[in-house]
């Protein structure tokens, strides 16, 4: 069983707002080497793969990046977590794609690969949050794609998919193979690689896929979408910090500011 | 001049809530655009959802009213509308970007070669050249984005659009769109659903909601918000590092991710007010922030800050207010 898991590299989304930027020029955020990191959710996709790897006998996870030499971080990121292989995609023309142009590729990638059971992604990137990638793949490898995807097991020919629906959640049957983005939940929170592993997939081969390698579709490599502008906002509102010297205080505080409110 | 389909997912109740803010939108678009909007319903309950999206603005409302789409299945549904949108001419498509329009609008965009654009929250028709305007990088942003293609596909953000009131006198036409899907098309079984533990108060209806983070440190601690929650007559949200760590049930989340919630009183208890939870708490009126660290960027966000540890403040807090409530 072949399962891969795609892999996006992005501007830490925990930045603090305040020292979040926007070039005007670039469009793009200011952003030094240090600022970036593996996609949240395409993390809890990575733990996923893994975990489900670890139940079934032959079965690897192959990591998938479409990406510039420096986003290989997040592909020694995949094989610390023991990741069977790292693949990485890229062209240096390619600029601006969207998340359209990423699914073609990636999924063309996924076909010269010799195809897969389970493709697993996180449901929305941590940068622009799209939300495109596996539904476009699906369409391109014609196997279905379940979103908001929380946790999976694989029987023989099917997969089921816990999924969030309004009120709970649902188990659902699909066959393989089949696409989930992943959403993030206490069954898939990302380990802490092991040190050895860390040091393990330091000489680990990471494998370039280019783009003459993969049949594509030039009008499909094309974004659908252009980025024209893009600017902060500033959402700071005054803050009453309230004095005290303990708890007590404070809550005697509060209190009397709650009740102020007339809401309560 | 757009011509412009909304794709009104149903619910027993009638239209979803998406469903009215897709709507909402299209109808806003249509104004500025001078275009028309008409509208997708399907499943046996489409004539009503059609005659509810006409009252909300649609002037041509299709319906596929086969039983077998009762169950919302994706690949069926894409397939519905895809040949829903060909019969219209339509040359952009508005879904709402719930849980079901995120698995459709990357299909019928790839589908139809259309362009995608998703959270939308509003556009700009003024320019040369139509401009959708959306959030990014986690709410810190936002980008105005042009389309390359001639037929778009749109995602509209949940909980960005005011719904506009029915207006039962509007009259419109309802075509049933001669389509059969087929029961080899569908690719989902429901195995089962669970419906999560109901609390009294909806999280996105509550007036007051009181959220913990990962500063409460355990389950143990979001009792003392259930306390304090329960006597205000409100209810309990949370981080999303909460929910991951499962000190609390998913469905409390609060956020970009979680329930977007519009309360008089928010409190946020050991949350550092990541812009991703930020998103969910953009329309609360007073919102108070209990942190042991001053630089949290939730002081940024809250109208009262308490800089304390939560342990010291919730239980004295819930006894003073008590006093004079009860
Ligand atoms: C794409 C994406 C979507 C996301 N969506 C969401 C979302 O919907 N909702 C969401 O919440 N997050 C979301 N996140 C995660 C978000 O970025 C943060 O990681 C998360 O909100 C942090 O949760 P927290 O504030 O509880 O934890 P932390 O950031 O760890 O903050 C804990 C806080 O508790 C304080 N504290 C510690 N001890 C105490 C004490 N005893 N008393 C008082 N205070 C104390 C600390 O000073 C700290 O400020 C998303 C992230 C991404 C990338
Ligand atoms: N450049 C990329 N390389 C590999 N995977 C990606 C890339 N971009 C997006 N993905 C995957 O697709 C998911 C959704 O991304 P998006 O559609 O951009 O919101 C991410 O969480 C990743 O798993």
């Amino acid at each position: 069983m072949h399962i891969v898991v795609c892999l996006k590299q992005v501007i830490d989304p925990e930045i603090t707002p305040r020292y979040f930027k926007i070039d005007a020029d670039t469009n793009r955020p200011e952003t030094s080497d240090t600022d970036l990191v593996l996609d949240s959710f395409a993390e809890n996709a990575l733990e996923l793969a893994i975990q489900i790897r670890d139940k079934i006998p032959g079965a690897t996870v192959t990591a998938l990046c479409l990406g510039d030499e420096e986003s290989e971080d997040v592909l020694r990121r995949a094989l610390a977590f023991t990741a069977n292989a790292a693949v990485r995609v890229w062209d240096s023309e390619w600029e601006n794609l969207d998340g359209q142009a990423v699914g073609h590729i990636l999924a063309q990638s996924i076909k010269t690969l010799g195809g897969a059971q389970l493709v697993l992604t996180g449901y929305q990137a941590s940068d622009i949050e799209e939300g495109l990638v596996g539904p476009v793949m699906a369409e391109e490898l014609g196997i279905p794609c379940l979103t908001l995807v929380s946790d999976l097991e694989v029987e023989e020919d099917n997969v089921k998919a816990t999924i969030e629906v309004e009120g709970g959640y649902a188990v659902v049957s699909v066959p393989s193979p089949s696409i989930f983005t992943i959403i993030s939940s206490e069954t898939n929170v990302p380990r802490l690689p092991k040190v050895k592993d860390v040091r393990l997939a330091r000489s680990k081969q990471i494998t370039l896929l280019e783009s003459e390698e993969l049949n594509l579709d030039s009008e499909r490599c094309q974004p659908g979408v252009k980025l024209e502008r893009a600017y902060v906002v500033n959402r700071e509102v005054a803050c009453e910090v309230l004095p005290g010297n303990d708890g007590g205080d404070f809550a005697g505080e509060l209190a009397e500011r709650l009740l102020a409110l007339k809401i309560l | 001049m757009s011509r412009i389909l909304v794709f009104t997912n149903q619910q027993e109740e009638g239209l979803s809530t998406g469903a009215k803010e897709a709507l909402a939108f299209g109808s806003r678009l249509a104004s500025s655009t001078g275009g028309e909007v008409r509208s997708v319903s399907l499943g046996p309950l489409a004539a009503d959802g059609a005659k509810e999206s006409i009252s909300l603005g649609a002037s041509i409302a299709y319906t596929i009213s086969n039983p077998l789409l009762a169950e919302y299945d994706v690949e069926l549904y894409v397939n519905c509308i895809e040949t829903v949108f060909q019969q219209s001419g339509a040359d952009i498509l508005i879904l709402s970007f719930d849980r079901i329009g995120k698995d459709l609008v990357g299909r019928l965009a790839t589908r139809i070669g259309a362009s995608a654009i998703t959270e939308v929250v509003d556009y700009n028709a003024d320019s040369e050249k139509l401009t959708w305007i959306r959030p990014i990088y986690g709410d810190k942003a936002f980008g105005e984005y042009t389309t390359t293609r001639s037929l778009v596909v749109v995602g509209i953000r949940k909980k960005s659009q005011n719904v506009d009131m029915p207006d039962e006198t509007r009259i419109g036409e309802i075509i049933e769109v001669n389509y059969s899907p087929t029961e080899d098309m569908i690719v989902t079984k429901l195995v089962v659903k669970i419906q999560a533990a109901l609390s009294d108060i909806r999280l996105e209806d509550a007036r007051i909601v009181i959220s913990g983070g990962r500063g409460v440190g355990g389950p143990e601690g979001f009792n003392e918000l259930h306390v304090l929650a329960y006597l205000l007559g409100g209810t309990v949200g949370a981080s999303r590092a909460a929910c991951d760590a499962g000190w609390v049930p998913s469905n409390l989340q609060v956020g970009q991710t979680g329930a977007i919630v519009a309360p008089d009183l928010y409190i946020a208890v050991g949350i550092s007010g990541a812009s991703q939870h930020l998103a969910g708490i953009s329309n609360a009126k007073t919102v108070v922030a209990i942190n042991t660290d001053p630089e949290a960027p939730i002081f940024k966000r809250a109208n009262i800050g308490v800089v304390a540890d939560y342990k010291t403040v919730i239980q004295s807090l819930t006894e003073k207010l008590k006093k004079v409530l009860v």
